[in-house]
């Protein structure tokens, strides 16, 4: 079936088929249509799940950890400011393996106070044990959203997926949504290995761990996550052939002959592949890769793909202080372990779209024009006043 | 009624070798309102990061014969709801058949300061969970500083007896009456010393088809600097000189549940504890006492007449 709707409702609806136990939300601009349209099939009894309308993004994810610890589906989305505030429970959620879907509309952080899109949200959070699945468009928040159920529950750790906010948050975008039946098949149902709510059989969540034991259990998360990468392939796979759309780590858009590869995450990347179809048709060879899982971070399959080319990283959210973008820090990261060098694989950094500042085809001919020059370690601002 | 002898009977949801210190009167209050609640009823437990939780789920051992929680400091509240939400839509689709009790156990500074928050959001959602907040009067367990609850002119390590200040300049806020303005169905404040009192008002909260609330007094040998074995008799003097009035706001009904037959003044209350002592070897003793006198008669006075009673 196809419908027309904004990245916010494609979320919503996302949510309404996998209809969780639990959902605990609080409205934040630019995720609030998700909240309000979600109430609503509460309302209507479209769904079964207890809506849980906390004071605060801090208790949603509180009330979710508690839900997740008791054996129910559960999910809530955020913004920006919103995800700030959950930021201590993000850890316990993670670190007591709890499989929560939340989606995220990318917004920037305050201060200045800016509604608009950017990544220091999420980029934020990129240390904390989520899984991190990144969305050009509704239809892949979409499809994203009802993966990461089965992603969270078979690798055990939670899942935040993200899209841009307003600018596909509030786009009218024609998708195709599948059937509420297809949906309830893909997800299955959640049977979770252990329950607070299994009286005959306590468990104690959530204990003090000292110098004794904490490292093993940190240990555990360390080498747990990166399998994940495999979960998220096989789902992503088997998504494809049950449904048409495939998904993988990233997407590598004319990268094979590629000498130019621009690295960009979430809409600008749609923005991207419009300036290499022109450019390939003035025979330039250009491609994209648009990392679609950021946590785990696939490096060696990513460094695979831009060994050897010219590569211009596009963040939107800046590590201040650091040497760049953190998706650039990233893709260099994993070029040095994957054995490139400066003068095989020039890396030039480029910080776009903070609070929502358009990215123009021409900022991103410019990034080329830059890396096709080969200036590794080049580090500059887009589209910005000095 | 449950009798302190069907306790007796009952099954222990705090089992003992825990890590309290010797004459902490938590673990006794925690175990007095899981017996009476384990005496009907399966419970799942949550906890505010404190004493308590510490010192009771050391990893690998937990003292803990039920479903235990901990998420964080401030959200008790907001976790043991989460909890609840779950519990009605498994129950709802058959996946869950127990009549379960929630309980959530905060200390002051988890439910008076940095939980309020999250308590007063989860009691105005109407979940149905008894929140005990266990009082004593700081933060024991980060090594006593003042928190909300803290009296007049206590002595804690953020509020030390000074020579220009002597302790805390503050009265403690009135918990119990913000949490009962939330109208929810049942509201107590009791004392450590009164079992009928507690398992009494545990019974009524559990029964409640909604949120319940019990702050429970708590005296603190390690904070309140006095031996190990005064903890009931400085709670039950507590009681005796109406600094901690036991009450209940039943359904929106405020009912006195202990009138003392003589109010004692509270100084002998404060004489007894380390905490208070340093406002005896003060010039300005008498206006100290005063204060603190003061604080007590008028929140007294206060009770008695929301209750009825003048």
């Amino acid at each position: 079936m196809r419908v027309a709707i904004t990245g916010n409702d494609a979320a919503a609806l996302a949510m309404k088929q996998i209809n969780p136990d639990v959902v605990a939300a609080y409205p934040i601009t630019p995720q609030t249509q998700i909240v309000q349209t979600f109430s609503q099939y509460v309302h209507n009894g479209e769904v079964d799940t207890v809506f849980v309308t906390v004071e605060s993004e801090h208790s949603a994810m509180s009330a979710v950890v508690g839900a997740a610890a008791s054996g129910a589906r559960t999910m809530t989305a955020t913004s920006a400011n919103g995800l700030a505030l959950m930021w201590e429970i993000l850890y316990i959620a993670a670190s007591l393996r709890l499989p929560i879907v939340m989606t995220v509309v990318n917004r920037a952080l305050s201060a200045p106070i800016n509604i608009h899109c950017d990544h220091s949200d999420s980029m934020g959070a990129r240390d904390s044990g989520w899984i991190q699945i990144y969305s050009e468009s509704a239809q892949e928040t979409y499809d994203n959203l009802i993966q990461a159920v089965r992603i969270a529950e078979e690798a055990r750790f939670p899942v935040m997926v993200c899209q841009d906010g307003f600018i596909t948050s509030h786009s009218v975008e024609v998708l195709d949504v599948l059937e509420d039946k297809e949906v309830r098949e893909f997800i299955g149902e959640y049977k979770p290995a252990y329950s607070i709510l299994d009286v005959d059989n306590p468990i104690t969540v959530g204990p003090l761990d000292l110098f004794d034991y904490y490292f093993e259990h940190k240990a555990q998360q360390i080498v747990d996550m990166p399998k994940a990468k495999d979960v998220v392939l096989k789902i992503g796979e088997e998504f494809g052939k049950k449904f048409g759309r495939k998904y993988g780590l990233f997407e590598a858009y004319m990268t094979d002959d590629a000498e130019v590869v621009v690295v960009v995450m979430n809409s600008a990347a749609g923005t991207t592949k419009a300036v290499i179809d022109e450019l390939r048709s003035k025979g330039e060879k250009v491609g994209l890769l648009k990392p679609r899982l950021f946590r785990p971070f696939p490096a060696a399959e990513i460094a695979e793909i831009l060994k050897g080319k010219k590569v211009a990283v596009l963040d939107r959210a800046m590590s201040f202080g650091a040497q760049a973008g953190p998706l650039s820090i990233e893709i260099q990261s994993a070029l040095y372990l994957a054995g490139a060098t400066a003068s095989d694989t020039p890396v030039s950094s480029f910080i776009y779209g903070l609070g929502g500042r358009d990215i123009t085809t021409d900022n991103i001919k410019h990034a080329i024009d830059v890396a096709k020059e080969g200036r590794h370690g080049h580090f500059e601002m887009l589209n910005v006043r000095e | 009624m449950t009798t302190i002898r069907d306790l007796s009977k009952a099954k222990e949801g705090l089992a003992s070798g825990h890590r309290l210190c010797a004459g902490c009167t938590a673990g006794t209050i925690v175990r007095q309102v899981l017996l009476t609640a384990l005496n009907k009823y399966h419970v799942v437990v949550g906890a505010a990061t404190g004493c308590l939780e510490v010192a009771t789920t050391i990893y690998p051992d937990t003292a803990w014969t039920v479903p235990f929680i901990h998420n964080a400091f401030e959200n008790a509240a907001a976790t043991i709801s989460g909890a609840e939400a779950a519990y009605r839509a498994l129950k709802e689709k058959g996946k869950v058949d127990k009549e379960i009790r929630f309980i959530a156990f905060g200390g002051d500074g988890g439910t008076y300061d940095i939980g309020l928050q999250s308590l007063s959001g989860a009691l105005e959602r109407g979940h149905r969970f008894l929140y005990v907040c266990y009082n004593n009067d700081a933060y024991m367990n980060t090594g006593i500083q003042r928190s909300g609850a803290t009296p007049r002119w206590a002595a804690t390590t953020t509020s030390p007896a000074g020579k220009k200040i002597p302790g805390k300049p503050q009265m403690r806020k009135d918990l119990t009456s913000i949490v009962a303005a939330h109208d929810i169905p049942y509201v107590a404040q009791v004392a450590l010393g009164y079992p009928n009192q507690l398992i009494k008002a545990v019974e009524k909260a559990l029964e409640a088809d909604g949120p319940s609330f019990i702050n429970v007094y708590m005296p603190c040998t390690t904070g309140w600097k006095f031996d190990p074995s005064l903890g009931i008799e400085i709670s039950r003097l507590a009681v005796e000189t109406c600094v901690w009035p036991m009450y209940e706001v039943d359904n929106g009904e405020w009912r006195l549940l202990y009138k003392p037959r003589e109010k004692k003044p509270v100084e002998e209350w404060l004489k007894l504890q380390g905490r208070f002592s340093h406002i005896f070897k003060r010039e300005d003793k008498d206006e100290l006492l005063r204060q603190i006198q003061e604080d007590v008669d008028r929140k007294w006075h206060q009770l008695l007449k929301r209750c009825g009673e003048e």
